[in-house]
């Protein structure tokens, strides 16, 4: 940490320093804090939709991925009031969407799955909302499973901000939102979307998945496994 | 894009795209044509108008399925939707809905077999004092029963163009019934700007600033400080002083028109009698901050009263009050244009009409920054509701210290509520800030009044026992709804209600708004229809939690209101209904077994739970 | 619980689930034997008692599809102190509430019509027959559950060490890697 970084907060006591421009989450990242997050990733611009990051600061709930940090902040982060509420929150996604976990190649390596096992999700609580969702097997090397979708739009920003393509996009409104993609015909297969998109490797849940590579890793030795989420967003920021 | 039938589609498109231009801040409005002109917005049109504003696919068909009154569906020639507050449920709309699909032969939702009519639900109009209300293609109705449905039907069966049918289906009245300096006092169009050319943009400010005018759209916010942090964005930028005018066109006043509060409609009133007084506060606004163009965001329910606005807006041209060197002063230009909403509640929220404004998603920004600093096209925009404007324009005529004798201290001048409910005369009433709901109830005749809504769902449900509080910012702070409810009304269907309305309005973007709404709405179904348990109560209170302390913007935070104030105030409107005390079933068990005897054709013993 | 005389009643069933948990169970091994010095089952897929007596813990695996599994989970929440929620499929519906997205009437036919075997392609309208659902539900949704043990099934280790804490009087709690939804 550079002697310029003169500015600090704290996160539950904890001194942490930042610089100019950066958010508390960028802030507790760079200092190995661990604050939830599901729709945050470094490598784009801050969303906020999840809310699962969400921290008090000075009595006040923010979402920690989009709030600057500013000189003397004090950050709750890591309480059981937050923790419950993040549970909830991640529940609330577990119902709206049709999450079947067995079925799922990305069990294991699964980030909705892994907030949930790390604040302790013994079930979703809330009653299931078994929407009827599309998934859309078209594309030759990609599979679009709108059940397990959590709207955080990382396929979003990256098809535009990296790939420059605009393949996704959202469409609907409130509880009807859905992933929508660039082609008259509304199917990927008919999108210029590429297995090799910058867009098919941030999708945190298994609804953006790479046809034929479901099991190369067998259930039970995958990364979530062994690991909780904590660890490995704090050990390796690029995954 | 050469695509078989779309030279018929062109021939639509073609005059559509051209008055509406290349910028992609058209997008909302070129949709809004479409649709009017196609009952849907056909897959060919989007990709049409992608091409033309020069956006991707995704983004256009994004926008469509955002807002309520645009759909890539067909929907009837005829569309016919019912205003669905709770004043409209309280005269009897549920039954006049049945009635006129009962009529019509038609399922509400569905669209007939040939395509004629679409019957549906729309959440509040703005109508409340002359409901039931509805919109056909767009056009309010009023004042419906079934003698106007018989008419309506017929008018449909013989396919008679909506702007053939009877006037007075569609007569909209004021129904002012209490006036004092905004709604009672003449108004000569340029007052207000003279006094500001006359006394300085400077000046002005710090006559606002002595007024202690805050905003009447619900927050409070004083609006002279917004006004300044707006002025002071672009003083930081250009390292300038405070006004010091260098008319910048690129800082917006935006004037909120989306008056989407359930049981609001006095901008309704303020636009339709007293646009001058509105567009002149613009003006006053425009020229403190230093912008040259305004918007009017028009929320869709009262497109009806574009072409008046516009006719407004001209002859204000041609006075000099709009347009270049207004009034003779070099240098001073403002414009305003009007922009129609689409059927969005959530476009109300300051950063989320902004993004309507652009054409876009109507999705609330991630705050800071903040519209006064970087608002329309990331710009200096300040945001104020209509009745502040018109406020704003009567201090700039006659200076803050006459305003802030009125009303109280800490909430000067006066206040437009809007009634409706159970009083013998709904309608507007203009007050100071300050008076009790007794008085209120006491002058438009409410009977027996129990209850009341203040400020609208997202508002405070307030009982009888508080009837001597006051509308006031450090009281019962009011966007202007006021509904009231007599004691034998059943204050869980108004809460049930505006549970839906929130699960019908929330935009969907933060996970506890998208699905706590829904998971509230069904609770109170669940308790509605009687399998309610002591879990579900505390199930709310629990998620009123989440939605206050975890929502992305207020319509979230504040989505609860109706549920926790219910249960704390009237606990026994809940306990009623509740079934048992201990733990019921999330779903009908017997009702799930429905369709399998359908198909087997069984009805024994053990087909039924 | 905690009188060491008195062995601890059990009730486990298998509603729309696969028997993986129970097999589960199985993977306990030789502490099995220990465990069994301190309970003792009642209804359970190994004992062919047909209806569940008074228990001090029932363990469901498999939601709700159809009317039968309703009576018989009415009848375990009646007589078990403790109602457990074991697997996937009793917390979640699981893999049988993938028929949740198809429409009633297609799965009849798809198994019925289309599957050749019945004679005619009648759908059958015996009342012996469990009548279905139109979804499949979670069994939280149709009694009160007071515990989950997620997983599908959830390993040998995850159940001992929630039986164990269970039958201890301790607040069940699963280390990082017992906890898992698949
Ligand atoms: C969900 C939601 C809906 C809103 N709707 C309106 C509205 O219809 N009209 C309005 O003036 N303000 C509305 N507001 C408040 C605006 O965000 C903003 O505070 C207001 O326009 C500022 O103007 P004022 O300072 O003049 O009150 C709404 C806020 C929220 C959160
Ligand atoms: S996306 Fe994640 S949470 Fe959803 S089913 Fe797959 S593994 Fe489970
Ligand atoms: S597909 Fe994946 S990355 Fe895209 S919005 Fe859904 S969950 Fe996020
Ligand atoms: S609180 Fe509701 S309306 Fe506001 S951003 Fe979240 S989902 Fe949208
Ligand atoms: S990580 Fe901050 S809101 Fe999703
Ligand atoms: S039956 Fe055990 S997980 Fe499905």
């Amino acid at each position: 940490m550079g002697t310029f970084m003169s500015k600090t907060i704290t996160i539950d006591g904890q001194v942490v320093p930042f610089k100019e421009g950066q958010t508390i989450m960028d802030a507790a990242m760079a200092a190995d804090v661990y604050i939830p997050h599901l729709c945050h990733n470094p490598e784009f611009t801050p969303h906020g939709s999840c809310k699962l990051c969400t921290v008090k600061v000075n009595g006040r709930n923010v979402a920690s991925c989009t709030m600057p940090a500013v000189e003397g902040q004090q950050v709750l982060s890591d309480t059981l009031e937050l923790n419950d509420e993040r549970l909830s929150l991640t529940q609330m996604l577990f119902v709206e969407g049709n999450h079947i976990c067995p079925s799922c190649e990305k069990s294991g390596n699964c980030q909705l799955q892994a907030v949930a096992y790390y604040l302790g999700m013994m079930s979703p609580h809330y009653n299931h909302f078994y929407p009827q969702r599309e998934v859309d097997a078209s594309h030759p090397d990609v599979l679009l499973d709108r059940n397990r979708c959590i709207y955080c739009e990382l396929c979003v920003r990256a098809s535009r901000d990296v790939d420059g393509k605009n393949v996704f996009g959202l469409s609907g409104r409130g509880i009807g939102s859905t992933l929508v993609v660039n082609s008259a015909s509304g199917l990927l297969g008919d999108t210029n979307l590429a297995a090799t998109d910058k867009a098919m490797q941030v999708c945190p849940t298994g609804a953006l998945l790479k046809k034929r590579q479901g099991f190369t890793v067998p259930i039970g030795q995958r990364i979530f496994d062994h690991h909780t989420i904590k660890d490995v967003q704090l050990g390796d920021k690029h995954e | 894009m050469q695509q078989p039938e779309s030279s018929d589609l062109s021939r639509i498109l073609a005059p559509v795209l051209a008055r509406h231009g290349k910028d992609s801040a058209q997008l909302l409005q070129i949709l809004r044509d479409v649709q009017d002109a196609c009952h849907h917005i056909p897959a060919e049109a989007i990709d049409q108008i992608a091409a033309h504003l020069d956006v991707p696919r995704v983004t256009v068909e994004g926008v469509v399925g955002f807002y309520s009154f645009l759909s890539t569906q067909p929907v009837g020639q005829y569309r016919l939707l019912f205003s669905n507050n709770i004043t409209d449920q309280m005269l009897g709309k549920d039954d006049l809905l049945k009635y006129l699909c009962n009529k019509l032969w038609v399922e509400q939702g569905r669209v007939s077999e040939d395509g004629l009519i679409s019957v549906d639900n729309t959440s509040c109009t703005g109508m409340c004092d002359q409901g039931p209300a509805a919109l056909i293609n767009g056009w309010p109705l009023t004042n419906l029963d079934q003698n106007r449905l018989d008419l309506i039907a017929e008018l449909i069966r013989s396919q008679k163009p909506v702007a053939e049918w009877p006037p007075m289906l569609f007569e909209v009245v004021d129904n002012i019934c209490r006036t004092d300096v905004l709604l009672g006092e003449p108004f000569t169009p340029g007052a207000a700007i003279k006094q500001v050319l006359a006394r300085g943009a400077k000046e002005t400010l710090a006559e606002m600033d002595q007024s202690n005018l805050r905003g009447r759209g619900g927050a409070g916010f004083k609006t002279a400080s917004k006004w300044s942090f707006c002025h002071a964005a672009i003083a930081e930028e250009e390292g300038s002083v405070i006004c010091d005018i260098g008319g910048n066109p690129e800082r917006f006043i935006v004037c909120n028109a989306d008056e989407g509060e359930p049981g609001t409609f006095k901008d309704r009133v303020l636009l339709n009698s007293h646009a001058d007084l509105v567009f002149e506060g613009m003006t006053v606004g425009a020229r403190v901050v230093g912008a040259s163009k305004g918007f009017l965001y028009l929320r869709g329910e009262y497109r009806y009263l574009l072409e008046k606005l516009e006719g407004v807006l001209k002859r204000r041209r041609e006075a000099g009050l709009l347009g270049d060197n207004i009034l003779g002063q070099a240098g001073f230009s403002f414009d305003i244009e009007i922009h129609l909403g689409a059927g969005a509640y959530i476009c109300g929220e300051e950063s989320a009409l902004i993004e309507s404004l652009e054409g876009k998603r109507g999705r609330p920004r991630n705050r800071p920054p903040f519209p006064v600093t970087h608002g329309y096209k990331g710009r200096p925009t300040v945001v104020d509701n209509v009745e502040t404007f018109a406020c704003s324009a009567r201090i700039a005529e006659k200076g803050g210290e006459w305003f802030a004798a009125m009303g109280t201290a800490q909430s000067t001048g006066t206040k437009l509520l809007s009634i409706s409910g159970d009083v013998a005369r709904p309608g507007i009433y203009e007050y100071p800030f300050g008076v009790t709901l007794r008085q209120i109830l006491d002058d438009c005749g409410a009977e027996d009044p129990y209850a009341v809504q203040v400020s609208g769902p997202s508002g405070v449900m307030v009982s009888w026992k508080e009837f001597d509080r006051k509308i006031a910012f450090e009281d019962l702070p009011t966007a202007g709804a006021f509904m009231v409810f007599k004691r034998s009304r059943d204050l869980f269907q108004a809460a049930r209600n505006f549970a839906h309305f929130f699960a019908h309005e929330s935009c969907g973007f933060c996970t506890p708004c998208r699905v706590g709404t829904q998971l509230q709405k069904k609770i109170m179904d669940k308790i509605g229809s009687g399998h309610g348990t002591i879990c579900d109560m505390e199930e709310l209170k629990r998620l009123g939690f989440i939605l206050k302390s975890m929502s992305h913007c207020g319509l979230g935070s504040s989505a609860a209101n109706p549920m926790l104030d219910a249960l704390e105030k009237f606990p026994d409107v809940f306990e009623r209904k509740l079934k048992a005390l201990a733990f019921e079933p999330a779903f009908d068990l017997d009702g799930a077994l429905e369709t399998a005897r359908r198909i087997t054709g069984r009805d024994d013993e053990w087909a039924h739970l | 619980m905690s009188d060491p005389k008195l062995k601890v009643r059990i009730a486990t069933c298998s509603l729309a689930g696969c028997f993986g948990c129970h097999m589960s169970v199985l993977d306990i091994d030789e502490r099995l034997l220990g465990l069994l010095e301190l309970i003792e089952f009642d209804r359970t897929p190994l004992t062919d008692i047909k209806h569940c007596g008074p228990c001090d813990v029932g363990i469901v695996e498999g939601g709700v599809c159809n009317a039968e599994n309703v009576h018989v989970l009415k009848e375990f929440r009646k007589n078990c102190k403790v109602l457990v929620a074991i697997g996937a499929c009793a917390i979640t519906g699981g893999i049988p509430a993938m028929r949740n997205n198809i429409d009633l009437w297609d799965c009849f036919q798809e198994v019925y019509q289309y599957e050749g075997g019945l004679e005619g392609g009648q759908v059958p309208n015996d009342p012996e027959l469990p009548l279905p659902f139109d979804k499949v539900h979670p069994i939280n949704e149709v009694v009160k559950v007071d515990y989950f043990l997620p997983g599908c099934p959830p390993s040998g280790d995850a159940i001992w060490r929630f039986l164990t804490d269970l039958l201890n009087g301790r607040e069940p709690k699963l280390d990082y890697e017992m906890l898992h939804y698949d």
